[in-house]
């Protein structure tokens, strides 16, 4: 490289003006560094721009004293920079109600389904109560019907007594001849074990014939134990066994619960 | 001292070594700031903000970026910038164009009394041409790029590095003579 045409340029001069790019600065650094000439020459063209600007000043500066009382002191108390970019609270503030939204939707149908639930519970509650209602009206229909029953005139109550097996059973028996019904109420009798019934006899004395007038079915669920039967028989005496379940052909004697004959009219 | 221990000294932050090119380079910097600001009372406070803030950003400096003058001229011409931009000097209409030292040089040759400053100056630049100091005034103390100088003097922008180097030329030697 030519030292004296690069001087010659005019690019020493710029460089102190401080009006060159950053990389012809670097350069420049780096040929200073290099050539002892380019420094001279650089230190020289800024001697002429002090000379010229101080002969130039009619400012006094102030004392350096004066100025010392500005300093921020060195070493002890580096001034730290506060480059940290601090965020417009705007745009907290959109995430913000952004989350809140989200939130309070979330709790919305939290609280729909909540109720949803409620209101199907309700609604099976409110099914259950009609059926318990109509099973009450149908229960007290029932009633009804049988104390009408046992109220009328051709009525005939037979009550049977408890028998060897049972001593403290009763039962009775109401028989409407006309009608050829039979009402057992079987109220006095213990509930039979699993796997037998109670049968309903009529009976003729003598000879002693027994005719099956049918079983008590259900006898546990039945909450009246009143159970109609027909009896088309001119029977003397009725009588209850306990037998195994689906009854019998013949009355199990040992089994008799209850006994009670018809009074002679 | 050498300078470039002295300006690394200062970017340590060493009072000392910063008293030492307050001294060297003050009065340039204030110079070149009443160049621009035409007020030598704001001048002087204007000057005092510049090496505070010079101190501040001590650590910035890279010396291989530039020379320590090169820096510090180039904060003063901002600062004076900002404030002749500022609100109190847009009213005043003042003309910003680069003729003070012109002006100076004018003045002085109708002024009976001279200071001893502008005589140093009247000197020193005795036998340059109007449009050199009008060059040397752009670049060094108002901070106009090659292109902006080259408009404003209606020269080619490649001439203005030729005829700066010519003009500084003839300072220097102006500066041996005397």
């Amino acid at each position: 490289m030519d030292v004296q045409e690069y001087i010659a340029s005019g690019i020493l001069e710029l460089y102190v003006a401080g009006v060159l790019s950053e990389k012809e600065n670097l350069e420049i650094h780096r040929y200073a560094q290099e050539y002892p000439e380019i420094k001279a020459e650089i230190v020289a063209i800024e001697a002429a721009i002090l000379e010229i600007s101080q002969k130039a000043n009619t400012v006094t500066p102030v004392g350096f004293e004066t100025l010392r009382s500005q300093l921020n002191a060195g070493d002890t108390s580096k001034v730290v920079p506060l480059t940290k970019e601090s965020r417009p609270w705007t745009q907290y503030l959109g995430w913000a109600a952004s989350i809140l939204l989200a939130i309070g939707l979330f709790w919305v149908y939290n609280q729909n389904k909540e109720l949803k639930s409620q209101l199907e519970l309700v609604e099976s509650q409110n099914q259950q109560l009609e059926q318990q209602i109509a099973e009450s009206n149908s229960s007290l229909e029932k009633s009804r019907e049988l104390l009408n029953t046992l109220r009328d005139q051709n009525i005939l109550v037979i009550p049977l007594g408890g028998q060897q097996v049972s001593p403290d059973s009763y039962a009775k028996a109401y028989w409407n001849k006309q009608e050829e019904k039979v009402f057992i109420d079987a109220k006095g009798l213990p509930e039979p074990p699993d796997g037998f019934v109670y049968q309903v006899w009529s009976l003729k004395l003598s000879p002693l014939t027994p005719t099956s007038m049918g079983l008590l079915e259900d006898f546990t669920e039945d909450e009246n134990k009143v159970f109609a039967l027909n009896n088309p028989n001119n029977s003397e005496a009725f009588g209850i066994t306990l037998e195994p379940a689906g009854g019998s052909e013949t009355p199990t004697l040992e089994q008799l619960y209850a006994l009670g004959a018809v009074a002679s009219s | 001292m050498q300078l470039e221990q002295l300006v690394e000294r200062f970017r340590e932050k060493d009072v000392s070594a910063f008293e030492t090119l307050y001294g060297m380079y003050s009065e340039n910097i204030c110079g070149v700031i009443n160049t621009i600001v035409k007020n030598e009372v704001r001048s002087q406070e204007i000057c005092q903000d510049v090496f505070v803030k010079i101190w501040d950003n001590a650590d910035s400096y890279n010396a291989s970026k530039g020379r320590f003058f090169t820096w510090i001229l180039n904060i003063a011409r901002n600062a004076a910038i900002d404030e002749i931009r500022s609100k109190s000097y847009k009213n005043e209409k003042k003309n910003l164009s680069a003729d003070y030292f012109v002006r100076i040089l004018e003045s002085k040759e109708e002024e009976v009394v001279a200071t001893v400053e502008t005589e140093g100056l009247f000197k020193l630049v005795r036998s340059l041409k109007k449009k050199c100091i009008q060059l040397i005034e752009m670049l060094y103390f108002r901070g106009y790029t090659q292109k902006e100088a080259a408009e404003e003097l209606a020269i080619p922008v490649g001439t203005v590095k030729t005829r700066n180097r010519s003009c500084i030329s003839k300072l220097r030697e102006n500066m041996e003579i005397k």
